[in-house]
């Protein structure tokens, strides 16, 4: 491996491992603020608990998000440095807001609701998780706008070899800033529904914990519900939006290989990159023209247009784009099967439809997966979308120390995903809510 | 002052608000086992600092992400030039990180040892390599025409850059040390108040040596204080902030100890900023020196950067006063948090 591909590897683990935590975080902080709210305003003890509860899983998922995220910032400089020097002028600015204003907010408000939640007002502790909440998903967006620049930039200019900055609204709010920040956001809510939604139903097929349970389920359900079918909608504006401006990206999501009108909309189909045709495929015809762009007599932009070097590879993003939207039509039937029986009001009797919920706790991580490898390995060969090659951005470094903290990242971050998974799970069999009660009683 | 002056104080501010704030967590980790002699010794220091190192933490995202921001130049060669020792820093961060909050989570004796060996390990080392780093870009390192740092990683233990390490380190655990004898009471409470007189004195012995050191070593660190020997003020409250530590542990006062401890920790870093200045790498070759002038981002980025500071920044500091507030007191062995 030359050392792009190993400076590639190392952003790509550390990325997947920090994508790993953070949209969870993003979606349950709101469901935990809700929960809060719901016992400021009732005084209803089972909310308290709710909230206690889900806070504990928050609190075991948060602090390996933070130590990863620590990491992702300081490989711009160890390993992109070259990147660095043509985006700082831009980049780093986003990074300094996401600190200052977000960064501060989640990480002293998630202090004081771990282990200051008895010394302040319920009031308080409402405020707390709304900040909480706030600064999570602020601090997304400024990471996303970051990232979006890099797809569509804007509010630049080159001078010296250097983007500097000529706009700051533009560049933070470029093309893609805000279809990339509804989906992705949308993607993690689905991603807290179906984990409150999972957890919920295993306590519910043990007859454990019921109390929290039921109620956990309804406002899984209905969060989810919301998100997954808004996802509909803004899936397909991010992807109108690649279509304008990053048709290369598209024509691989697609596999589109030549230019045509009414271009179809692939449901199954396997990319041959050597012959440059697809080896099968099975589409709806001027599905896809009308989807990019509202009319099935406009062509879409085929993969041959673009000269070899300045295609993304095809097959991993064609895969990683079809397998995410197939999981997100699974997980939306899912959920409109989840409300048909909570309003016939079956639904904590239906031992098939709890055994499902729990066993796709994972679905909407893989999707969130699936969908940040689309956005990034369809953005290939370059870092900055048609101004910089990732190959002219890495850092000049020793391959054989990169090839050792590769194998390092790799081990640690196994370690910690699995003992993550460990603490989570054992926090979810080991918790009883009786237990919890008396808990309660002696802190009062 | 111009705008890359403005962003020189700035970032040090930045690096000041990490030094003493998680410059304490780092200073209690790396005394865990000599401050934590029994398990519930070790349980209340990890409750001391539980609920705020994490926005302690923040001042190095935030200072990391001004910095490149405001001098990407500067980030790009620091960073990847120090690459071994950047990537020690961040697996030490990482394992203090889930340390501290797996601490109490873990069921079995042998993972809670391994959570207190990493937050020691996690600890430790970044106190220790964050003073070998700033040695090394005050000594000045070789640099190529692109800016790359030009030398190996071994390169980077010269004696000038360990001594830096060694007086950081040292400054580090006076920290940790004043804020444990703060937050925990009784025979542990002495030992902290102990470390503190003594690291002080030892302090104050390694920041003489160093000055006399840098001063055959490293002359250009002083030049600025020929221009303006109003800088000398500097150095000098370190020097008189150590002085008045052993007086004040002698008479309990551990509020005014942990003020003394910051504010020798804070005019460190200004004396070496002060020696720095306009300079932010010093390389082999002067002419190839990183200064805030020629690695510094647009105006426009730093005048929206500085926008961002003075909305953001005051807001930070009063919830971060809030929350220190909320928390004052002794820390207690029990398992607090979830």
């Amino acid at each position: 491996m030359d050392l792009t591909a190993l400076s590639r590897l190392q952003f790509t683990i550390t990325a997947i491992f920090h994508f790993f935590y953070v949209p969870l975080t993003l979606g349950l902080a709101v469901l935990i603020a809700y929960m809060e709210y719901k016992f400021w305003r009732t005084n209803d003890k089972a909310w308290d608990k709710m909230a206690r509860f889900w806070t504990k899983l928050f609190a075991v998922n948060f602090a390996v998000g933070v130590a990863s995220g620590i990491t992702m910032e300081f490989q711009f400089g160890t390993n992109w440095a070259d990147y660095s020097r043509f985006v700082g002028d831009i980049f780093g600015a986003p990074l300094a807001a996401e600190g200052v204003f977000a960064f501060f907010l989640e990480s002293t408000f998630i202090g004081l609701l771990l282990f200051g939640r008895d010394k302040i007002s319920r009031g308080m502790r409402f405020l707390s998780a709304v900040l909480v909440a706030f600064g999570t998903n602020l601090s997304a967006f400024w990471i996303i706008a970051a990232n979006s620049w890099q797809q569509t930039p804007a509010g630049y200019k080159l001078e010296g070899g250097r983007a500097i900055l000529t706009s700051f609204k533009e560049a933070v709010f470029s093309p893609s800033t805000l279809p990339r920040f509804l989906h992705t956001l949308d993607g993690a809510y689905v991603t807290a529904a179906f984990f409150v939604m999972g957890v919920s139903a295993y306590y519910l097929l043990r007859k454990k914990n019921v109390e929290i349970a039921r109620p956990s389920l309804r406002v899984g359900i209905i969060f989810g519900l919301i998100f997954a079918l808004l996802q509909i909608y803004f899936g397909d504006i991010h992807a109108k939006q690649v279509a304008v401006t990053q048709p290369a990206k598209l024509a691989a999501f697609e596999g589109i290989w030549e230019t045509k009108e009414k271009a179809p909309l692939l449901i199954l189909g396997w990319p041959d990159t050597k012959n440059e045709k697809n080896a099968f495929e099975i589409g709806v015809p001027g599905l896809l023209s009308y989807l990019a762009h509202g009319d099935v007599n406009q062509p879409v932009k085929g993969i041959k247009e673009f000269p070899q070097e300045e295609r993304p590879p095809i097959l991993p993003t064609f895969l990683s784009f079809h397998l995410m939207v197939g999981l997100g039509i699974l997980m939306a039937i899912a959920l409109l099967w989840a409300v048909v029986e909570l309003i016939r009001g079956k639904i904590y009797n239906n031992q098939l439809l709890l055994k499902l919920l729990l066993y796709f706790i994972p679905l909407p991580y893989i999707a969130n997966e699936l969908g940040w490898i689309t956005a990034e390995v369809g953005r290939q060969p370059w870092i900055v979308y048609g101004l910089l090659k990732t190959s002219d951005a890495v850092s000049k470094l020793d391959a054989a120390q990169l090839v050792l903290t590769n194998l390092l990242f790799i081990a640690v971050y196994l370690f910690l995903g699995g003992l993550m998974i460990y603490l989570m799970v054992r926090t979810v069999k080991a918790h009883n809510e009786n237990a919890v009660g008396v808990a309660d009683k002696e802190v009062a | 002052m111009d705008l890359n002056t403005v962003w020189f104080l700035l970032v040090g501010v930045l690096i000041i608000g990490y030094a003493l704030l998680d410059g304490f967590d780092l200073g209690v980790g790396s005394l865990f086992y000599v401050l934590g002699k029994t398990d519930k010794e070790r349980k209340i220091l990890i409750n001391a600092i539980g609920p705020v190192w994490d926005g302690n933490e923040v001042w190095l995202l935030t200072g990391g992400g001004a910095l490149f921001a405001a001098f990407p130049l500067v980030y790009a060669s620091v960073f990847s030039g120090f690459y071994l020792a950047m990537m020690l820093v961040l697996f030490a961060l990482i394992f203090r990180a889930v340390a501290v909050e797996y601490y109490f989570k873990v069921d079995t004796p042998g993972l809670q040892k391994l959570m207190g060996g990493l937050f020691f390990l996690g600890s430790f080392l970044p106190a220790l390599l964050f003073g070998v780093a700033v040695g090394n870009v005050v000594y000045g390192i070789p640099l190529d025409a692109e800016q790359n740092y030009a030398g190996t990683f071994f390169g980077l233990l010269k004696p000038f850059a360990l001594c830096f390490g060694i007086v950081g380190l040292f400054a580090f655990l006076l920290q940790g040390a004043a804020y444990a004898a703060l937050k925990t009471e009784g025979d542990q409470q002495k030992r902290a108040q102990e470390f503190s007189k003594n690291f002080a004195l030892i302090l104050l012995v390694l920041w003489l040596i160093g000055g006399i050191y840098s001063k055959m070593a490293a002359p250009h660190l002083w030049e600025n204080y020929q221009k303006l020997p109003l800088l000398y003020v500097l150095p000098l409250l370190t020097l008189v902030s150590l002085i008045l530590i052993p007086g004040w542990v002698r008479k309990n006062a551990y509020q005014k100890v942990f003020t003394a401890t910051s504010i020798a920790f804070a005019t460190m870093i200004l004396t070496v900023a002060a020696g720095l200045y306009p300079n932010w790498v010093i390389a082999t070759e002067p002419a190839k020196n990183l200064t805030i002038y020629n690695a510094s981002s647009s105006p426009l980025t730093l005048k929206v950067m500085l926008i961002i500071a003075l909305i953001g920044v005051p807001i930070v500091l009063l919830y971060t006063i809030y929350a220190y507030r909320v928390f004052r007191g002794k820390a207690t062995p029990e398992q607090k948090g979830y």
